[in-house]
């Protein structure tokens, strides 16, 4: 009987306190170790997030507190000629923006996976526009498409006598929209080409090889092996360009801040425009809330884009 | 007399009005700024009072060295510690937004124009203030008022501090060789003076892009010279009337006889232009002037430089706008006497004379008797921004100053009107009634 009184003694003075029975809880222990990381996450990114989509559903200005409006502010942005002409630059941007630096990214990406002199400096050299703040690649292009002092009207006009005029860049809707373009579609490059070499130089060379043996010819490998085995970083890369690029403010806001007139406004400048400049919080919150479908969709397309596995293997799609 | 200034001369007077300040000498003896008597209100400071206050950074060195000092002198003579930060003029709307929305920052903002309008729900009222140093220096001027006190009363909930303005600029001997001695006062005659200009391959260039200081002026005075308006006196929208389609009408005749690019300036593509002498008549701050004149490079194009107001067109006299700077005391601050009363002293003459003349004319007084100041006979090419703040007209002209009414302008709402119609985008009566919706949007909730 003693005995059996001492080994329950002894059991119970083995059996761990609540608090180490409480650290050796799995499901504890995860939502002990995720609670500062969804703390932050609340804090910085659903707090600012909640608040832009309550903003959007509100008629606050600068300076006054707003009431809820429903769907006011959506109602009114459909009927808006400026905000129908915002989507449209942000797409037709987005778009030609995105091929542009894909097509000239991954040209630079494929001659840059070659062998050749000084190679490391010339992959430092692609990085420099990359590495400019955009402002001052913005101010930089603001030079190049002035008016008046434009370094490529002093070539065709004062060195070349090509022109009898100024290139007028930003004065009309086209060319200024066009001009942007441009200016992004040069900030761009260096993104696309870096990511895509790193992805180029994860192919290895037997496969090359290999198909060289078959007698493979250069279009081939490319069509066969490069492309294929490029899809999952094509597709990351290419989300995350057009995110950047749908979001972009920096280059627009500093060239043009939207005009002439409104033509070059994307959905980020004129959210900024109408509730920041313009004190219409809850309508500006409203425009860039508007831009959540095309960011999702953006989203969507990496989703199934890296989705699609088969493609290292030249098989088809699941 | 000398009729110019150099960089020396002005960083001398700023610096001696900086000593004065500083040293608590009287202000200049030969100084003919009148005072009158009145009772001072009773500001009885709080104790252990500090303030915080916010202001647009300086434009010229001197203006703020001269603000400095008379803050370092004010807490000299009362104790109270006055922390001055200085933003950047794009910064200046923002930082006021958050400080009225979060009740909390500094006691004292000046900020521009229309910003007690905005705000009018987190001031304290400066009447006893505004009142006493009107009386003192021979009034305010009608901008001043405009700005300071709240719509249709007497109650100020601004201090004017001054306002910026900007005439036309011109090339005398350039207008003198296409048969002009000066910018004529009628559409017509700016017109054809336009014309020729542009023949002569020295054309006029004025921003129709989205340049919030040039920009807004040009659509304002465009407006405003043909007896249009973007309200009536009781608020009304009034933007889409006959005299904005003759605006409209006017500037698509004017805008081809501009040097190319007009739809796609900022706010200093026209002081770019006329110092590369790319053109020969524009409007501007007296900025312009002094950037040519204290430059060795470009002195000769100052000295062949001339002011003068806007053309008045149709309207009864210039209609030009100005610039202001407006403080304001936010009733969130725990020493609202000590803010006060540290207004009150930086407007007296001691300090408000140096820290004018200290500008060289980029600030003109709101306060009558300030137009005696030196700095307005040291230079005739200064002398006309001796009147900004004479001028009746303001944004939002004619009706009561609101936040849409900044917002208007802010959004650059006139000047696309104006743009559209120049290069035959829309029609006048198109873009009148678009610029009609989109102000409709910001008016929907004034009074």
């Amino acid at each position: 009987m003693s005995v059996t009184t001492l080994s329950s003694r002894v059991l119970a003075q083995r059996q761990p306190s609540w608090l180490v029975r409480l650290f050796d809880y799995k499901p504890f222990l995860i939502v002990i170790c995720l609670a500062p990381a969804i703390g932050l996450l609340a804090v910085f990114l659903t707090y600012p997030l909640g608040l832009g989509i309550w903003l959007a559903f509100t008629d606050t200005t600068i300076g006054q507190k707003g009431i809820f409006v429903g769907l006011d502010n959506f109602q009114y942005l459909l009927s808006d000629p400026l905000w129908w002409n915002a989507v449209f630059y942000s797409v037709v941007y987005t778009g030609i923006a995105t091929f542009g630096k894909f097509a000239l990214g991954f040209w630079l990406a494929l001659l840059l996976n070659n062998h050749f002199p000084f190679k490391s400096l010339l992959r430092a050299i692609i990085l420099l526009p990359w590495i400019v703040p955009t402002v001052l690649s913005a101010l930089a292009f603001w030079w190049i498409y002035d008016p008046q002092f434009s370094i490529i009207s002093y070539l065709l006009v004062d060195v070349l006598h090509w022109r009898t005029t100024n290139v007028d860049f930003l004065g009309s809707p086209w060319p200024a929209r066009f001009s942007l373009i441009a200016a992004n579609i040069w900030r761009g490059i260096p993104f696309v080409a870096i990511s895509l070499l790193a992805g180029l130089q994860t192919i290895s060379p037997s496969l090359y090889e290999a198909a060289m043996l078959d007698g493979a010819s250069a279009w081939q490998r490319f069509r066969y092996i490069t492309f294929p085995m490029m899809m999952p970083i094509l597709a990351i890369v290419m989300t995350f360009s057009i995110i950047f690029t749908f979001t972009d403010f920096q280059l627009v806001y500093a060239i043009t801040r939207g005009g002439p007139g409104n033509s070059t406004h994307l959905l980020a400048t004129l959210a900024f425009q109408r509730g920041i400049a313009g004190g219409e919080l809850g309508e500006g919150a409203a425009i860039a809330v508007s831009m959540i479908p095309f960011l999702v969709f953006a989203t969507l397309f990496s989703y199934f884009g890296l989705a699609r596995r088969k493609w290292q293997q030249g098989e088809a799609n699941d | 007399m000398r009729n110019d200034i150099t960089r020396r001369d002005a960083l001398a007077l700023g610096l001696s009005a900086a000593t004065v300040a500083a040293t608590g000498v009287a202000a200049h003896a030969q100084s003919a700024i009148k005072v009158a008597d009145a009772p001072a209100p009773k500001l009885p400071i709080e104790k252990g009072a500090t303030l915080r206050m916010l202001r647009p950074v300086r434009f010229v060195q001197a203006d703020e060295d001269v603000f400095r000092a008379n803050a370092a002198k004010f807490t000299k003579e009362t104790g109270v510690e006055v922390k001055i930060d200085f933003v950047g003029w794009e910064d200046i709307s923002q930082q006021t937004a958050v400080t009225a929305n979060s009740g909390a920052g500094p006691d004292i903002i000046i900020g521009f124009s229309d910003a007690p309008h905005i705000y009018i729900d987190k001031l304290i009222e400066l009447t006893d203030v505004a009142d006493y140093v009107g009386k003192r220096y021979g009034g305010w001027l009608p901008l001043a008022q405009r700005y300071g006190k709240k719509n249709k009363s007497d109650t100020w909930i601004g201090l004017p501090f001054g306002a910026s303005a900007g005439p036309l600029i011109y090339r005398k001997s350039i207008l003198q060789s296409v048969g002009f001695d000066k910018v004529p006062e009628d559409h017509a005659g700016i017109l054809d003076l336009c014309q020729k200009l542009q023949k002569a391959g020295k054309p006029a260039g004025f921003a129709l892009g989205n340049a919030k200081g040039d920009g807004n002026g040009f659509a304002s005075w465009a407006l405003w010279s043909h007896n249009a308006a973007l309200l009536d006196e009781e608020g009304s929208l009034t933007i889409n009337s006959k005299e904005t389609i003759a605006a409209l009408n006017w500037v698509k005749q004017l805008y081809p006889t501009f040097i190319a690019g007009t739809t796609s300036w900022n706010d200093v593509s026209n002081n770019r232009a006329y110092a590369a002498q790319e053109i020969a008549l524009t409007a501007n701050g007296v900025s312009l002037y002094f950037s040519l004149k204290n430059d060795p490079a470009t002195k000769a194009i100052a000295d062949d430089s001339e002011h003068q107001l806007l053309p008045k067109g149709v309207a009864k006299i210039s209609p030009m706008a100005g610039l202001t700077l407006n403080a304001m005391v936010f009733k969130h601050s725990q020493y609202p006497n000590a803010a006060k009363a540290f207004l009150q002293f930086m407007l007296e003459k001691d300090q408000y004379e140096p820290w004018l003349n200290a500008n060289s004319g980029y600030w003109a007084q709101p306060l009558a008797a300030y137009a005696d100041a030196a700095v307005w006979s040291q230079d005739p090419k200064v002398k006309i921004f001796k009147d900004t703040m004479n001028s009746t007209y303001y944004d939002g002209y004619k009706g009561p100053i609101s936040t849409a009414t900044g917002a208007v302008s802010a959004d650059y709402v006139l000047i696309q009107m104006f743009a559209s119609v120049a290069t035959g985008a829309a029609t006048p009566e198109a873009a009148a009634a678009e610029a009609e919706q989109r102000c409709k949007r910001y008016f929907r909730r004034q009074k």
